[in-house]
């Protein structure tokens, strides 16, 4: 019995608290090209007043979590429509729904993203099909732009949007529905006073599913991206492999962490909140 | 009952109305008449089609067939939020994220009244109910039976043409629903509002009703007062689900007569009735303030006799013992079908 319980502690102490110290004693200390490992310890923040005072990371910050909010807004956008559909359907054709959703998920992320490259680049199928139909003779192209980092970030991510939002509406007792019909609240009406608020909870969560690791997402800008969109975990990647900083890459992860600790712990408020409702 | 007659046209009109679900007529060809002011109730079993025509009247299905006239106006195809009627489901489906005042100035909400006199209607409803202390509470903070009265609160505050009531009764524990019954009552009275409800509860059905009609297999099989449904039941199925019923053939082998176990004499001695025959005791069921005895009569049937334990010392009758059972010529009810 004391096992079961030490063994998330356990867990936590040596795949999280260990690597965490590692990478925060790395993050002090100063970078040394010439010794491998490459870092000098000791206890300096000079990394972490760089990362607030060059242009270049402040700058990436804000792109990150630019990119990271539009993502999250059309994820929503998006997925509150699909989880609703896939919550009034029948319910036999349910788990239909659902594994289409998570469907994609049995092919590698890497090979999905790559793609996107194939459908985006400018002789891609996209362009192609443009071309082809005569809809647009000269198409610009979308690969390595802003725009296809945030239609992979959506893409990417839009089951951990969906997935929440329906566990949440099918929570949703269609009686609360008519009752408000019954009191006189048109379709609209109804959905903005009653299931709207009943399913804030997973809003929410898949908001902030999509949001978090979107803010640190590297897979989808490196590969779809261009060399000016600019996000905090391409950074990261460079400081550490290009520039072989392994000092600055940490104090990056540790700034990533800590300004990521803010979103998680309005989850799990909201979470609670929730729970103490019922 | 006479109160708050203001016309003789009946408040609700079913015409024909059929409604399906697949392969299943939930509600086969019904035509009701429901007045002004009435306490009508929708009596059946589980699976008779009583909810379904319930929720046709509140507009959350949609006729195959038939209309249905709600105060002159055919409301066959008009969308619930344009009904004037409310509903108290039998789930309460009160708004979990609403305290009791939101949840009963709902409805008045919607309908875009100013504030000032949301709150004063507000005030009034849950007065009506004795709820005026809870208003801010949420639902899941209530007990079960302050749930039901906010539900019929938010419902009535709406003043609706017709109120519909699903298992009124169902959720409350038994000590509960014996109050919540005489209060739904009084406040129907005091409203002089038509209520209609559903129930499968005949005991429910018999205390509160002005009139009920009897569902089976989505037909009203017999429409009345608790007293001529009960008195005079029209069918086999109607004498059976009301009340107790001992059912004997008639000489011509045909026809049925419904015999109710407390018209029935019993006695020791054979009675001075129009009929009597003789029997055995075959089982005593002691209730406190009635007795149930099966009967086994010397033409070999079984008849139930019930007895009123009036006296608190009396004789009583035991097992095996033989008896004689006699009823006056106008005891019981013959049967059309």
């Amino acid at each position: 019995m004391r096992f079961v319980i030490a063994l998330p502690f356990v867990w936590l102490i040596v795949f999280f608290l260990l690597p965490f110290a590692l990478v925060l004693g790395i993050a002090l200390g100063t970078n040394a090209p010439d010794s491998a490992p490459p870092v000098e310890l000791g206890l300096s923040l000079k990394n972490f007043a760089l990362l607030f005072t060059d242009d270049l990371y402040v700058a990436a910050w804000l792109s990150s979590l630019r990119i990271a909010a539009t993502s999250t807004l059309v994820a929503l956008l998006l997925g509150y429509p699909m989880a609703y559909a896939i919550a009034r359907a029948a319910p036999r054709r349910r788990p239909l729904l659902l594994m289409l959703v998570i469907l994609p998920f049995w092919t590698s992320f890497l090979i999905r993203v790559y793609a996107w490259m194939g459908l985006l680049a400018e002789n891609g199928i996209l362009n192609q099909f443009l071309r082809g139909t005569g809809l647009a003779a000269d198409p610009g192209t979308i690969l390595g732009s802003e725009w296809a980092v945030q239609l992979g970030i959506v893409y990417a991510y839009l089951p951990f949007m969906v997935l929440p939002l329906y566990a949440s509406l099918e929570k949703l007792d269609t009686s609360l529905l008519e009752a408000a019909a019954d009191l006189g609240a048109q379709p609209f009406a109804a959905f903005l006073t009653v299931t709207l608020p009943l399913s804030l909870p997973g809003i929410v969560a898949g908001c902030l599913l999509v949001f978090i690791p979107a803010v640190g997402e590297f897979v989808i800008p490196d590969l779809l991206g261009g060399t000016d969109t600019l996000m905090i975990g391409k950074v990261l990647w460079d400081e550490f492999f290009t520039n072989s900083d392994w000092p600055l890459a940490s104090a990056v992860a540790i700034c990533l962490l800590v300004l990521l600790v803010g979103p998680i712990v309005l989850f799990q408020r909201q979470q609670a909140k929730s729970l103490e409702r019922r | 009952m006479q109160r708050g007659l203001i016309s003789n046209t009946p408040i609700v009109r079913i015409e024909g109305v059929t409604k399906r679900f697949g392969a299943i007529t939930a509600v086969d060809t019904v035509d009701l008449a429901i007045e002004r002011g009435e306490l009508f109730a929708l009596l059946g079993s589980s699976g008779c089609g009583k909810t379904t025509l319930l929720r046709l009247l509140a507009g959350f299905e949609t006729p195959d067939a038939g209309r249905l006239v709600i105060d002159g106006q055919d409301m066959t195809g008009v969308p619930p939020h344009r009904r004037p009627i409310n509903m108290m489901f039998q789930s309460y489906a009160l708004f979990p994220h609403m305290n009791v005042a939101e949840n009963v100035g709902y409805g008045l909400r919607r309908e875009g009244l100013p504030k000032p006199e949301i709150v004063t209607r507000v005030a009034e409803a849950l007065e009506q109910v004795r709820l005026s202390d809870y208003a801010a509470r949420r639902p899941a903070q209530l007990s079960g039976g302050q749930r039901q009265r906010v539900a019929l609160a938010r419902a009535l505050v709406k003043r609706p043409k017709l109120l519909l009531l699903d298992e009124p009764l169902a959720a409350l524990d038994r000590k509960l629903r014996e109050g919540t019954r005489f209060e739904l009552v009084r406040l129907h009275e005091e409203l002089g509002l038509t209520f209609v409800m559903v129930t499968h509860d005949q005991e429910e059905a018999m205390s509160m009703a002005s009139r009920l009609a009897v569902m089976d297999l989505g037909r009203v099989t017999q429409v009345g007062t608790p007293h001529e449904v009960y008195e005079r039941p029209r069918s086999r199925f109607v004498a059976d689900f009301i009340g107790i019923a001992n059912i004997l053939p008639l000489e011509d082998g045909r026809r049925w007569l419904a015999l109710r176990p407390e018209k029935i004499a019993l006695c020791a001695a054979p009675p001075d009735t129009a009929h009597a025959v003789a029997g055995r005791i075959v089982d005593v069921v002691y209730e406190g303030d009635r007795s149930l005895y099966r009967v086994a009569t010397d033409d070999g049937r079984v008849l139930l006799v019930s007895t009123a334990n009036v006296a608190r010392t009396k004789e009583t009758f035991r097992r095996g013992q033989s008896v004689w059972l006699g009823w006056a010529a106008d005891a019981g009810h013959e049967l059309d079908e």
